[in-house]
């Protein structure tokens, strides 16, 4: 049954995803930030995103604002959950945007600005997995309200979630670096490659594996019949776009190590839909509890279904324009 | 730490200072965008290079400028979940939507030709250029329209309906977007934008031309400056006092506050220029007023009988002094402004408008002057609404989030240091970039980049001569 909810749902769900895919790997390389220390390498890195980190930004705003719009009590529920993981995600995006401009406006300060830029996305990446944990293994609510304490998010999963996703980030960003830079600096990022991967896969594995362990839903979710017919092609497809991976990394493609690994993220990530669908708040509160009033969704769908197109448009076109590799000292000119 | 605080109250003052932060530089980038707009065109149009070196000298500023206000954003846009859950739960269905339009039409367009607009002029040639510019100029407007048409609900609400869940529903989007305080609010917002812009551009023109008085591009922005502050500064005052009847009509008890009155005047009530509002005491000490001149400004009647806030529950009071004095710096420096204004025009009909260093040294004093009006109306707009989020319906203290006090504190504390050292850092470098005069062949952002200025620094001149 396609409802208007679920509509929205998968709107929600898509313009998460879309974030993730767009500043994942942005995110990513400020991860990977301090392991490039030579300013030109990073002047390169820098370039090789300038132009589009703001737009990949917006959909983190879009993902708010719309969960605000249209499940307004789940977010008046999740953020309160979440809040110290949501300021520290938010303190650390403002160190990292700000880096892009400041560091081009000082010599003495430019290291400051590096490390703000890191560790403003090392903090954001983690804040963003600790969060996602913490959804997932449950949040106290009575009423309409959030009704947990504040460190009730903090814990070994959390954690577990949170440096994976920071390996997956980091993944992002170097598959990224493969497809945009050149030299040196390319063979780096494969090497860097080889290592994330092989985290990130231990990553999905432990993940996937302590998941079930939080409640029975998820278990019986994943592997009591006949939902197991359903849920066996994700592991199975991890598996095969795993394959690919490795023989795109063994050949030094240039595009698909990047590509497969936003396969990797979006298998992943259908699987945590497969274990939430169809609480938004797991276990305690669903989409269709959460859902805005008619009227709220469908204006909103009106606005949506034609304008979500048209960005996805000129997104497309502005990538198009600083396509190509970005080379030393020319910039993205 | 904190414990004995008042949550709402920690939360509230990490609002007021995360919003006073983040206003600055909206409503500086509204009016630059469309600045940098005009300069591009004028530079198409007559393909003059003085317009094309405006055009880099102020994208670099805009581009550190920027870079600061998304970021505040975004902090801005999870504040109304992490804080005021509350209010989020029951205000979502309305708000929400607005918001999303504001991401889905602005905020989008803005970044998405943002890149295009800094980096692209020698990728995509002139003309789409341009048109990134002017999505970038557009985008900023289409923001201003939707978030001042979600606070203007806030302040006027209409056209919604209550559910059983005790959210505020829409019963009628056109009402709810329209709302009676929304066309006076986003009128007197975007003019305060521009004379900002204005204000700020006219004091790097002036400040340059306090040090050579023939630098063609000081001179071209300096004139340009004023010609805004000339024409729109008056209309501004017009625009506010428009708004200011609207409020008189929609929300008095915010009128009251903003004048003083705390008593009800029965023949012609005094406006008060200058005094010390006593809440407790209800009553405005040390007063220097002027008899029945705030009839005479709001009914237009010097015997009109006007209601004080003793008509007024207590309990529904706005805090009287803040927003009385707010009220008067950003009167104040409205009409410092058009004194700024008229100054230059009869400087410039003398024929002498890059000669006068008094009027130089002025527009410099008066470079953030737009500023501090901005934030002082908007103190009291938001105070004067007080003690209501969504005015007479929904309580300040019904709206946070449930947080216990240490929580709020500590967030608060970790905003205010990462703000100062981040954005005192961006004003500074913003500061440096204007201290540097305009100059021909001027370079646009990220061009201090050592291998790209001894490679690739004819771009832009090969661009303007390409154009010629």
């Amino acid at each position: 049954m396609i409802d208007l909810t679920t509509i929205w749902a998968f709107i929600i769900a898509f313009a998460v995803f879309v974030y993730v895919v767009m500043d994942g790997f942005d995110l990513g390389l400020g991860i990977l930030f301090p392991l490039f220390p030579q300013k030109a390498d990073r002047d390169v890195i820098m370039n090789t995103v300038a132009p589009v980190w703001d737009g990949n930004e917006t959909w983190l705003v879009l993902g708010g604002g719309g969960m605000m719009a249209a499940f307004p009590l789940a977010y008046a529920v999740l953020m309160p959950a979440l809040y110290t993981p949501m300021i520290a995600m938010l303190l650390g995006l403002v160190f990292r945007g700000v880096a892009f401009e400041f560091r081009w406006r000082t010599q003495k300060a430019r290291n400051k600005w590096d490390l703000a830029f890191a560790g403003g996305s090392l903090v954001a990446t983690l804040a963003q997995g600790i969060a996602l944990g913490a959804i997932l293994q449950g949040i106290h609510v009575e009423g309409r309200h959030y009704a947990g304490g504040w460190w009730d998010w903090l814990t070994p999963f959390s954690v577990l979630t949170g440096i994976a996703l920071v390996i997956g980030y980091a993944l992002l960003g170097a598959t990224w670096l493969v497809m945009k830079t050149e030299g040196e600096l390319r063979e780096r990022a494969y090497q860097l490659s080889w290592i994330l991967l092989v985290a990130m896969l231990c990553a999905i594995g432990a993940v996937s594996i302590a998941t079930p362990f939080l409640a029975v839903q998820y278990t019986q979710r994943w592997f009591a019949w006949p939902n197991i017919i359903l849920t066996a092609p994700v592991p199975i497809a991890v598996a095969a776009v795993t394959a690919l991976l490795l023989r795109a990394l063994g050949s030094k493609n240039d595009h698909q190590p990047f590509f497969l690994t936003l396969g990797l993220f979006a298998l992943s990530y259908a699987g945590l839909g497969i274990s939430m669908y169809p609480y938004i708040v797991p276990q305690s509160i669903t989409i269709w509890q959460a859902a805005a009033p008619a009227n709220s969704q469908i204006f909103m769908l009106v606005g949506v279904s034609i304008l979500v197109p048209l960005i996805l448009g000129y997104t497309a076109w502005a990538y198009w324009v600083f396509r190509g590799k970005v080379r030393p000292g020319h910039g993205y000119h | 730490m904190f414990e004995g605080w008042d949550a709402v109250v920690l939360a509230r003052a990490q609002f007021a200072f995360t919003m006073s932060f983040h206003i600055v530089f909206p409503a500086f980038s509204i009016g630059l965008a469309s600045y940098l707009a005009v300069l591009e065109a004028l530079w198409l149009i007559t393909k003059r290079e003085v317009y094309i070196n405006l055009f880099n000298y102020w994208l670099k500023i805009f581009a550190v400028a920027f870079g600061m206000g998304v970021v505040s954003g975004i902090v801005m846009s999870y504040q109304f979940g992490t804080n005021w859950s509350s209010f989020a739960d029951k205000t979502g269905p309305v708000i929400g939507p607005m918001m999303a339009y504001e991401v889905l039409t602005a905020f989008f367009l803005e970044a998405g030709f943002l890149g295009v607009m800094l980096f692209g002029l020698s990728r995509v040639g002139p003309r789409l250029h341009f048109l990134a510019t002017l999505m970038v100029a557009i985008g900023t407007l289409i923001s201003a329209f939707w978030i001042l048409s979600a606070n203007s609900w806030m302040q006027t609400p209409t056209g919604h309906a209550v559910n059983a869940d005790g959210q505020f529903v829409a019963a009628d989007w056109l009402k709810v977007i329209f709302n009676p305080s929304f066309p006076y609010r986003l009128v007197h917002m975007v003019l305060a934008a521009y004379l900002t812009t204005s204000l700020v551009v006219g004091a790097v023109g002036a400040w340059h031309l306090l040090r050579d008085q023939h630098l063609a591009g000081a001179r071209v922005m300096f004139s340009m400056a004023m010609w805004m502050a000339t024409l729109v500064a008056p209309i501004q005052i017009l625009a506010g006092d428009q708004h200011g009847l609207n409020t008189l009509e929609h929300q008095p008890a915010k009128v009251m506050a903003m004048e003083g009155h705390f008593q009800s005047h029965k023949d012609g009530a005094p406006l008060i220029l200058f005094g010390w509002p006593d809440q407790k005491d209800a009553k405005v000490k040390y007063a220097i007023e002027v008899p029945k001149l705030s009839s005479l400004i709001l009914k237009h009647s010097l015997d009109a009988p006007l209601a004080g806030l003793d008509t007024v529950p207590r309990e529904n009071w706005p805090p009287v002094p803040i927003t009385f004095w707010s009220f008067r710096i950003m009167v104040g420096l409205g009409f410092l402004i058009m004194g700024l204004g008229l100054f230059s025009l009869l400087m410039r009909w003398r024929g002498l408008l890059y000669q006068t260093p008094l009027l130089h040294r002025f527009a410099v004093l008066m470079g953030p002057a737009g500023f501090i009006a901005v934030l002082a109306g908007w103190i009291t707009t938001e105070t004067g609404r007080q003690p209501f989020t969504v005015y007479g319906l929904l309580r300040t203290t019904d709206s946070a989030s449930p947080l216990a006090a240490p929580a709020v504190g500590s967030s608060l504390i970790a905003f205010i240091i990462v703000y100062f050292a981040v954005f005192i850092a961006g004003v500074i470098y913003i500061l440096r970039l204007m201290a540097q005069p305009p100059h021909p062949g001027e370079q646009g952002p990220a061009t201090n980049i050592p291998a790209r200025a001894a490679g690739i620094t004819p771009a832009a001149g090969a661009a303007v001569e390409g154009a010629r």
